[in-house]
């Protein structure tokens, strides 16, 4: 049973944070609505890829290989939007 | 009835790895390659979306409130919950629990279709509404902006259709996964295939949570 504690714990920890984002976005408006929503889909993510994917027990190499691939997602997206942005 | 052997340390190691450790390895990083690819795939039309979410900031906030927050949200806590089920399936695999785990299995496939069969229903609902801009169909915005909105419903569509086609294709992985614990024929192999599948499973998740996120929430 102790074995699954992080999962039912994560579990519960993404449902809360999906309510958090649902209730900002149905009750608030403008830049802070968006910016709860923003901050809590990446925490979504992060508890994810780190105890649902197995990162948080992964070697170095596999570690480093998948926050590449998240990097270079932000990458592309930021820097799309810096050339519209500064247009 | 098939007996339930503890899956053993090692297992066979296929002829190309040196021990199975080293096969363990390369099972993970081929996985996380594959979804680096499909990384690229979603990360392209989540980038275009961006870009058109910053241009027709006002158009795409009034098209996303044509959209079933509340039947989004049910799909998105299903399909967390199946990401615990595959996680726990995966430890009870390791465990030689194979009852629990099949039920594990099988509690996933049917989160997974329950999944599936509500987003049919929002596609059908948009459908009815006529705001379904594929395949020729009419398209009858009621708002403000209809170019803009049917752009973003074109998104909206790939998205989530996208997305529904690796759902079916992870529907399929775990159905053999369910026949192969059930069987229970090679466990330490059984194990090592629940968890690169898992990683998968999770991967779907974690694009939904972009794709929920991007399309229903930024509404404002």
């Amino acid at each position: 049973m102790n074995d699954f504690r992080p999962y039912l714990l994560t579990w519960v920890a993404l449902l809360a944070l999906l309510g958090v984002i649902v209730a900002a976005a149905a009750l608030f408006d403008g830049l802070l609505a968006s910016m709860i929503v923003l901050a809590g889909a990446l925490c979504m993510i992060a508890l994810i890829i780190t105890l649902f994917m197995g990162l948080r027990s992964a070697g170095g190499l596999l570690r480093v290989y998948a926050t590449g691939g998240v990097l270079w997602l932000g990458f592309l997206i930021v820097l799309t939007l810096a050339d519209y942005l500064t247009r | 009835m098939p007996t339930t052997p503890p899956p053993t340390e090692s297992g066979r190691v296929a002829d190309q790895f040196d021990d199975i450790d080293q096969q363990r390895e390369a099972n993970l990083f081929g996985m996380w390659l594959f979804l680096a690819t499909e990384l690229l795939l979603f990360g392209g039309v989540f980038a275009g979306f961006v870009v058109f979410r910053v241009i027709h900031g006002e158009a795409f906030a009034e098209a996303a409130g044509h959209l079933d927050l509340a039947l989004g949200t049910l799909n998105t806590a299903l399909l967390l919950t199946s990401g615990l089920t595959m996680a726990l399936a995966e430890q009870l695999v390791n465990a030689a629990r194979r009852r629990a785990a099949l039920a594990m299995l099988l509690a996933t496939l049917a989160l997974g279709a329950a999944f599936l069969a509500i987003k049919a229903y929002e596609w059908h609902h948009e459908y009815m509404e006529r705001l379904m801009p594929v395949l020729g169909l009419p398209f009858e915005y009621p708002g403000k902006h209809p170019q803009q909105a049917e752009l973003f419903f074109n998104f909206y569509f790939a998205l989530t259709g996208l997305h529904a086609f690796h759902m079916l294709v992870g529907l399929c992985i775990l159905g053999v996964l369910a026949i192969l614990t059930w069987r229970w024929r090679d466990p330490p192999r059984i194990a090592r295939q629940v968890q690169i599948s898992g990683l998968y499973w999770a991967f779907v998740d974690v694009l939904w949570v972009v794709v929920f996120t991007l399309l229903y929430l930024l509404r404002l």
